[in-house]
């Protein structure tokens, strides 16, 4: 029973940061009906940019992680919208998947090539002692994970539902063409998101990659677990993929200690396929209406 | 018009026909391998680029041809037995896959499909007793023909070029039969095309288990080419490879494949020169292709041809005033 207990917060820690990359994949749907393909790689790069910022140009940790912030936000929010995102938006969603899909291996390639091919290791935020409840072993790292990644979550909400910005964003994401002729700048909110989402995936970076390294190829993993969670709980819904990351991240933790490790990645998969027949708009979402 | 494109057909044709004995083995090789992943990508071209449905998943279905080719004619059953094997068990397991693309759309196909091919190098993988495991299936014989043996690379290169040129004239067939038409009434407009009586959950449902077996049928050519396969031959990277060759070439267009495999085929020998550097290389043009010309390089062409002939006829906008006075 301690086991499980322990099994079940470790899962809803990294289940949180999933959360954090889910919720930046709906928000890019949501505002511009773009799949990205990378986002995988959107968490892994932002590590590196701090890695660079601490260890290339000597600057302080907490320093480092400002620095890796704005560069994030600077490339994978605003030249990533402009320059790749913008001109494809009028084509429809296949060049944008294969954009994405081959950005992301452009991401990697570069972070072997120029940084390197090793884990490399990560400062944690947080001190791995740990204390002990109903005899479950739980680390400081682990609530602290879940803290910051629920503030962020809060402070998303608040901002979407409470400023201005926020509220025309969501005007923007629901009804772009209504939205400007209210006088909402759309083209403006749409690159809020994609530097919000940006942001998401650097504190999502800095959560994770005490946990697993800082390594190229760490993308490909993460990016799959936030498509998944965004579909297991709808993905036009920020509430959904909240709960979708959290879910697999304990379906992961807990089908990696008592399934067999062969087929460890087949649970989520065969979920994901019986989600989308059965309920495709996702656990929690809401069924977009089709036009003729 | 017609007759200028039927004799450039033909003279490709000589071409490719001609074409061995210009090359050494390795060269034979390529030409071999572009033919055989042009008719993947064929086969993609019919799901995505006539009937609208995005796939990931058919390297999966060139996994489960080669497989089955490997696996029969190791056993020593002929080589067609297997490939009848092979396109039928892509065809049925395309037609169950088909089944989520009658409710959902898009990017939850691209998932789906997705999905289904991890799953299908899990198994690949895993399964040892079958599939030979992380090692594959090594020795893979070749087929011969009328008692004919094909090891030779330049035989089976002509055996590859006779079941290519079988499969795109089906192919031609196909999607210029009421059938084909129904695929592209698929794409444009599924409703309306509901509404006139097509049987869309039908079209939909065929249009994926055709492209599958097309899969099939390339990985049947394949595993004898190779001789050797493994899991990683199968992987999602593979598939988007073979995406990558529809949509650059041109989904929807009849000659899109045969351009895109082209290039994507040929493009790492030509960037050999750039060693560590080319999948980046390679990864920035597709960015900037898909910027630049989402449309891939056929409808680029098109494009450019149509600007060439509508200029033709000079817009009279004096008349058109004039007649409106």
């Amino acid at each position: 029973m301690s086991d499980f207990l322990q099994l079940i917060i470790s899962g809803l820690s990294t289940g949180s940061i999933y959360a954090l990359a889910a919720i930046g994949f709906t928000l890019l749907w949501q505002a511009s009906q773009t799949i990205n393909f990378a986002q995988g790689e959107f968490v892994m790069v932002p590590a590196f940019f701090i890695l660079v910022g601490s260890q290339v140009l000597g600057l302080p940790f907490p320093v480092a992680i400002g620095f890796g912030l704005a560069v994030a936000v600077f490339i994978l929010g605003f030249v990533f919208k402009r320059l790749v995102i913008q001109p494809m938006l009028p084509h429809g969603h296949l060049p944008i998947v294969m954009a994405t899909i081959a950005l992301a291996i452009l991401m990697r390639e570069l972070v072997k090539e120029f940084y390197s091919a090793e884990a490399q290791t990560f400062p944690a935020l947080f001190s791995e002692e740990t204390f002990t409840v109903f005899g479950a072993v739980i680390s400081h790292q682990d609530i602290g994970n879940l803290a910051v990644s629920a503030a962020a979550i809060i402070a998303l909400q608040l901002f979407m539902g409470r400023t201005r910005t926020g509220r025309s964003m969501q005007a923007t994401a629901q009804n772009p063409g209504v939205a400007e002729i209210l006088g909402v700048n759309v083209q403006r909110m749409v690159l809020y998101t994609f530097m919000i989402n940006a942001a998401l995936a650097t504190l999502a970076s800095v959560l994770i990659s005490p946990i697993y390294l800082a390594k190229f190829s760490n993308g490909e993993p993460i990016g799959l677990v936030a498509f998944l969670a965004a579909i297991v709980g709808g993905f036009n819904q920020v509430r959904g993929a909240l709960v979708g990351g959290l879910l697999i991240g304990v379906i992961d933790n807990l089908s990696a200690a008592y399934l067999s490790s062969e087929y460890r990645i087949a649970g989520p998969m065969i979920l994901l396929i019986v989600i989308i027949l059965l309920r495709p708009q996702g656990l929690l979402g809401t069924s977009e209406g089709r036009t003729v | 018009m017609k007759q200028l494109k039927i004799l450039g057909l033909v003279a490709i044709l000589a071409g490719l026909i001609i074409a061995p004995f210009t090359q050494a083995t390795y060269g034979t090789y390529v030409l071999s391998s572009w033919l055989v992943f042009t008719v993947a990508a064929m086969g993609l071209n019919l799901t995505l680029g006539y009937a609208g449905q995005i796939s990931l998943a058919q390297a999966a279905f060139m996994g489960i041809g080669a497989y089955s080719t490997a696996i029969m004619t190791m056993a020593g059953l002929p080589w067609i037995a297997s490939v009848v094997v092979g396109m039928g068990l892509c065809f049925v397991v395309g037609l169950i896959l088909g089944y989520p693309a009658l409710r959902v759309q898009h990017h939850f196909l691209a998932f789906v499909t997705l999905a289904f091919t991890t799953l299908a190098f899990l198994v690949m993988r895993n399964e040892e007793w079958l599939t030979g495991g992380i090692y594959g299936l090594v020795g893979i014989p070749r087929p011969s023909v009328a008692g004919l043996s094909l090891m030779d690379g330049t035989r089976y290169y002509f055996f590859t070029l006779g079941v290519f040129v079988l499969a795109s004239c089906s192919f031609w067939w196909l999607v210029n039969s009421p059938w084909g038409r129904a695929f592209k009434g698929l794409r444009e407009n599924p409703i309306r095309a509901n509404s006139l009586g097509v049987d869309t959950r039908l079209v939909t449902l065929l249009a994926f288990a055709i492209g599958a077996a097309y899969g099939g049928l390339s990985g049947a050519l394949m595993a004898p080419l190779v001789q050797y396969i493994d899991p990683m031959s199968f992987t999602l990277i593979i598939s988007l490879k073979i995406l990558l060759m529809v949509v650059v070439g041109g989904s929807g267009y009849f000659f899109g494949p045969f351009l895109g495999a082209g290039l994507v085929i040929m493009l790492p020998e030509f960037l050999r020169f750039a060693e560590a550097y080319y999948l980046m290389i390679y990864a920035a043009l597709v960015v900037f292709l898909m910027v630049v010309c989402p449309s891939g390089l056929l409808g680029l062409l098109s494009r450019a041809i149509a600007a060439i002939r509508s200029r033709e006829p000079a817009e009279r906008g004096d008349l058109k005033e004039g007649a409106q006075l």
